[in-house]
């Protein structure tokens, strides 16, 4: 019991508590970061590392933990970057309440759309979580209540945000908060899916009929998945406005969900290491692959080489395919060997009916 | 009155489109049991190997008419083509996982779509067509361009061809049954994996087909030009019920027309939100769609 207890909760917090340090660590490292690790530039790409690591675990906690193949998580997100946002910007609301309104539209948009979207399963639930998250970007883009301010992107009004977070000298106070996001959702799924009613959402994930042979239904646990992961999503978007000092179309798009999905494969579905481990791993990747497609060594490559290097979505995509035909596990699966592990243990959940009878 | 014509008959053209794409996904879906992603790439194919053989390989043809319609076909094939072998080298591999056949289209749609942006740039490309595509027809005091007959036409034309080849041929009869319950196939003793080649390749033709008509549609190719088709293609495959071509081409019509009514008539953007309401009020009331019935026995 006490070693569980360790493994669980001991070993994640001394990790947390370590990335704690790193904005003051005043070392460089040469190959893998252009600049020191405590300079602005180094800390913006381990804060959006650190949030994508976050946002990856909550979509791996309805898509690993639940079986739940969503393609509109970033509807949720989106809420959370442009909601927030607009209310402080063109409602010039002050900052927390304009959160804690964010977080409560998040929970109860979650919470409607859920409950349509579950009406159908597997394959057919993903296009339409894909339709609705269709339906906000189409929203945002056509602004009809000039709000979000279209292609342009809505820059947030610092003047309305707290001190610690404006400013590049305060670049490390956005690295806690994005690690403390990360940190948070950790635990929170940690302790939700140890729950009762998180080993149940596993049971759905193996073999949703049986839970309902034992007079359980299904839909309303999926639905309680659902609803906290699009939840700690929205809060996720609410740390991305920070960092990003406003919101842009980009998290409104249905391949942002499609990166949070490849974030996940990569790292391990049903794994809260991987899922944090694919989300910081590509975005680093992405970051790099870009700088690396810009430099002097590159451009004297002949065109048809240099073509993949300069776009990072080719090599992340192939490499993507490959881990799903060769590792299914993912990252994780590699550590965790012997049994059945990553996208193996979703098949089930998505399987059609044709099949399953 | 003639502007409801001509949104009428570019709602139709709009969902001839949807039809192309839809057709393909159904097939695919029904047989298989794959949400295919790779659809856009297959519409990218359709619409970049039309304007690169158009520029590269039959520059010299004088009659515009004449080197559109061979790069058009040339298309269509290099479309057909780079489905049947994503069927072969990506998906068969896979057989009977579903989970990571759909997570391979996905990547395979990722990964083409920054590949093409990547080799011809992400700006878009001006297709050349004959001119009489871009000069308009009246009908009832309404000009309509004459392009939006060609998608009509298309589309009527392999519906119809699909429907004779389902219901007249061996292979067609093989899908059908297939679609019905691909384990009682597979039990009487026949390969049914030919006929997964099969509909990915007629897929492909079809979304390659859209993707020339898109390019003619809106005068220009880019690379991620299908990725908007191809989410209201999910729609209409969705409300149409899965695996029912009947169904989709049903859906299609209605959802085509409803985006061009609600979005010259409302507000722009207020058709898509439409069709969004429109596919969850299907889902409440028929969770399995217009073809209900058929899917239905399914379960």
């Amino acid at each position: 019991m006490r070693s569980r207890l360790v493994a669980d909760w001991g070993w994640p917090l001394f990790v947390f508590v370590a990335l704690a340090f790193v904005p003051k660590l005043n070392v460089s490292i040469p190959k893998l970061f252009d600049q020191p690790i405590s300079s602005p530039g180094t800390l913006a790409l381990l804060s959006a590392c650190l949030l994508f690591g976050g946002l990856a675990l909550t979509y791996d906690l309805q898509f690993g933990f639940t079986g739940l193949l969503s393609f509109g998580h970033a509807l949720y997100i989106a809420v959370g970057v442009y909601l927030s946002n607009i209310a402080i910007t063109d409602w010039h609301w002050s900052f927390w309440p304009s959160i804690l309104f964010t977080m409560g539209v998040a929970f109860l948009l979650a919470a409607v759309l859920g409950s349509i979207s579950l009406r159908v399963g597997g394959i057919a639930f993903a296009m339409v979580t894909l339709a609705f998250a269709q339906a906000g970007a189409v929203l945002a883009l056509k602004d009809p209540h000039h709000w979000t301010h279209g292609e342009e992107g809505l820059g947030a009004d610092y003047t309305k945000l707290p001190k610690a977070f404006v400013g590049i000298l305060n670049t490390k106070n956005l690295y806690w908060l994005a690690l403390a996001f990360c940190a948070v959702v950790f635990f929170v799924v940690r302790w939700a899916v140890d729950s009762s009613p998180g080993r149940l959402w596993q049971a759905i994930r193996e073999n949703e009929q049986r839970v309902e042979v034992l007079g359980l239904r299904p839909r309303a646990y999926k639905l309680q998945s659902f609803v906290l992961s699009s939840t700690l999503a929205a809060a996720g978007g609410i740390v991305y406005m920070l960092l990003y000092n406003g919101s842009t179309l980009v998290v409104t798009q249905p391949n942002f969900t499609l990166m949070l999905l490849l974030m996940v494969v990569i790292g391990g579905a049903g794994s809260r290491w991987g899922a944090v481990l694919g989300g910081i791993l590509y975005t680093y990747l992405n970051d790099r692959l870009i700088a690396i497609g810009s430099s002097s060594t590159v451009n004297d490559l002949p065109h048809a080489l240099r073509t993949p290097i300069e776009q990072p979505l080719f090599l992340l995509g192939v490499i993507f395919i490959l881990i799903v035909v060769f590792l299914p596990g993912g990252l994780a699966g590699l550590v965790v060997r012997g049994r059945t592990s990553g996208l193996r243990r979703i098949e089930a959940a998505v399987r059609p009916e044709v099949d399953a009878a | 009155m003639s502007t409801f014509v001509l949104l009428t008959i570019t709602g139709l053209g709009l969902g001839a489109m949807y039809f192309l794409i839809a057709s393909g996904l159904s097939l695919i879906y029904g047989l298989m049991g794959v949400l295919n992603f790779a659809h856009g790439a297959f519409i990218t194919v359709g619409s970049y190997g039309t304007w690169w053989t158009s520029e590269h390989v039959f520059g010299g043809v004088h009659s515009t008419l004449l080197r559109f319609l061979l790069s058009a076909l040339l298309g269509l094939a290099f479309g057909g083509i780079f489905a049947a072998l994503v069927e072969l080298v990506l998906i068969r591999p896979l057989y009977a996982r579903h989970i990571e056949q759909v997570l391979v289209t996905v990547g395979l749609q990722l990964a083409f779509v920054a590949l093409v942006t990547g080799i011809w740039g992400p700006d878009a490309k001006t297709f050349v067509v004959p001119v009489w595509l871009h000069a308009t027809t009246d009908v009832g005091g309404a000009h309509i361009p004459n392009d939006r007959w060609i998608e009509i036409a298309a589309a009527a034309a392999v519906l119809a061809l699909l429907q004779l080849f389902l219901r007249k041929t061996r292979y067609g009869l093989i899908i059908r049954a297939g679609v019905e319950n691909r384990a009682m196939v597979q039990a009487l003793g026949i390969d049914v994996r030919k006929a997964f080649t099969l509909v990915f390749a007629i897929g492909g033709i079809a979304a390659a087909i859209a993707g020339v008509l898109s390019g003619v549609y809106f005068n220009v190719v880019a690379p991620d030009q299908g990725t908007s088709l191809l989410i209201f293609a999910f729609i209409v495959v969705v409300i149409g019920g899965l695996g029912s071509i009947g169904g989709s081409a049903l859906a299609a019509v209605v959802v085509g027309l409803t985006q061009q009514y609600t979005n010259y008539y409302g507000s722009a953007g207020v058709g898509d939100m439409i069709v969004v309401l429109l596919l969850a009020l299907v889902l409440l009331a028929r969770p399995r769609g217009f073809a209900g019935a058929v899917t239905g026995a399914r379960a």
